[in-house]
């Protein structure tokens, strides 16, 4: 963590919540988490409302679906951490670690749906090039996605677009991959408020 | 369908015109990634356009130049939001336009 106030500025409630964190899970507690709750009236309190409702709102794509998004936007943004979390949470919200995993290496060749793919090609366009256009949008649509799965899929990039750039500013620190197997239980147990 | 409007609406008016350590017009200048002056226009820019390039460098620099931690915190938050800001504008802005033409 780039600045010393993230990593050890939080207030008494919060440094207890870590000390909480540490001795359940036994592993260090994640970064994002020290993000969310420093001076959490500024951004935590706030992106938690956002976060949560593009990933667990209401929505015609599933959970997994959604994970896979967030894994797909962070993987183009080649953030390390939110790639692996997500990973980890859309494997566990599919019960398919090989659907994410081709999902993300060969989105061309994966055993995906039809709808989800167009729509991960969008998102990645997005993240890569900073914008779409009506022709984009006209292929997704004609893929069998709906406006409405559209702008919840645009939620979800709004949402890691935010984040990933966040998590690489401030060098979040990339645990190994059992730290975020018991993250991706926690998010599929709590959600993200 | 989930509905991010409000809250969206929301943090962005808190990161920009709530209390704060940073300026309401250096935290604007910084979502808007225009108007800032080195070292800052280079953290800002780089965190807008590819933020895994970010060095302790550049951090190092915006310290340097008098901003606190929690100046620094502000401002990167809100460079973030507002490339987030800019790319899901202009794709609703397709949406938009794929869907009025049909």
């Amino acid at each position: 963590m780039r600045l010393a106030i993230l990593d050890s500025g939080h207030g008494f409630g919060s440094k207890i919540l870590f000390v909480l964190i540490r001795t359940v899970s036994r592993h260090p507690v994640p970064e994002i988490i020290k993000l969310i709750r420093y001076r959490p009236d500024f951004f935590g309190a706030p992106m938690k409302e956002v976060v949560h409702e593009a990933m667990r709102g209401p929505s015609a794509w599933s959970v997994g679906d959604r994970e896979l998004m967030a894994a797909l936007v962070s993987k183009m943004n080649e953030c390390e951490f939110c790639t692996k979390a997500h990973t980890a949470v859309a494997a566990r919200a599919y019960h398919d670690e090989a659907k994410v995993s081709a999902g993300l290496s060969d989105l061309d060749t994966a055993a995906i749906e039809q709808p989800l793919r167009a729509t991960l090609r969008l998102l990645g366009k997005l993240t890569r090039e900073h914008a779409v256009d009506a022709d984009d949008m006209r292929t997704v649509l004609a893929a069998g996605v709906s406006r409405e799965q559209i702008d919840d899929a645009l939620a979800v990039c709004f949402a890691f677009n935010t984040i990933d750039r966040l998590a690489d500013a401030f060098e979040f620190f990339v645990p190994g991959p059992k730290a975020f197997e018991v993250g991706a239980k926690f998010l599929m147990a709590r959600g993200y408020r | 369908m989930s509905d991010i409007a409000q809250a969206r609406k929301e943090l962005v008016a808190r990161i920009l015109e709530g209390d704060g350590r940073a300026s309401h017009a250096q935290r604007r200048a910084a979502f808007d990634n225009a108007r800032l002056a080195e070292p800052l226009s280079t953290l800002i820019d780089t965190v807008a356009k590819h933020a895994y390039k970010v060095t302790d460098e550049d951090i190092t620099a915006a310290r340097a130049s008098g901003l606190s931690e929690d100046e620094i915190f502000e401002i990167v938050v809100c460079a973030a939001i507002g490339q987030a800001t800019r790319q899901y504008a202009t794709a609703v802005a397709a949406l938009e336009d794929a869907t009025k033409t049909e």
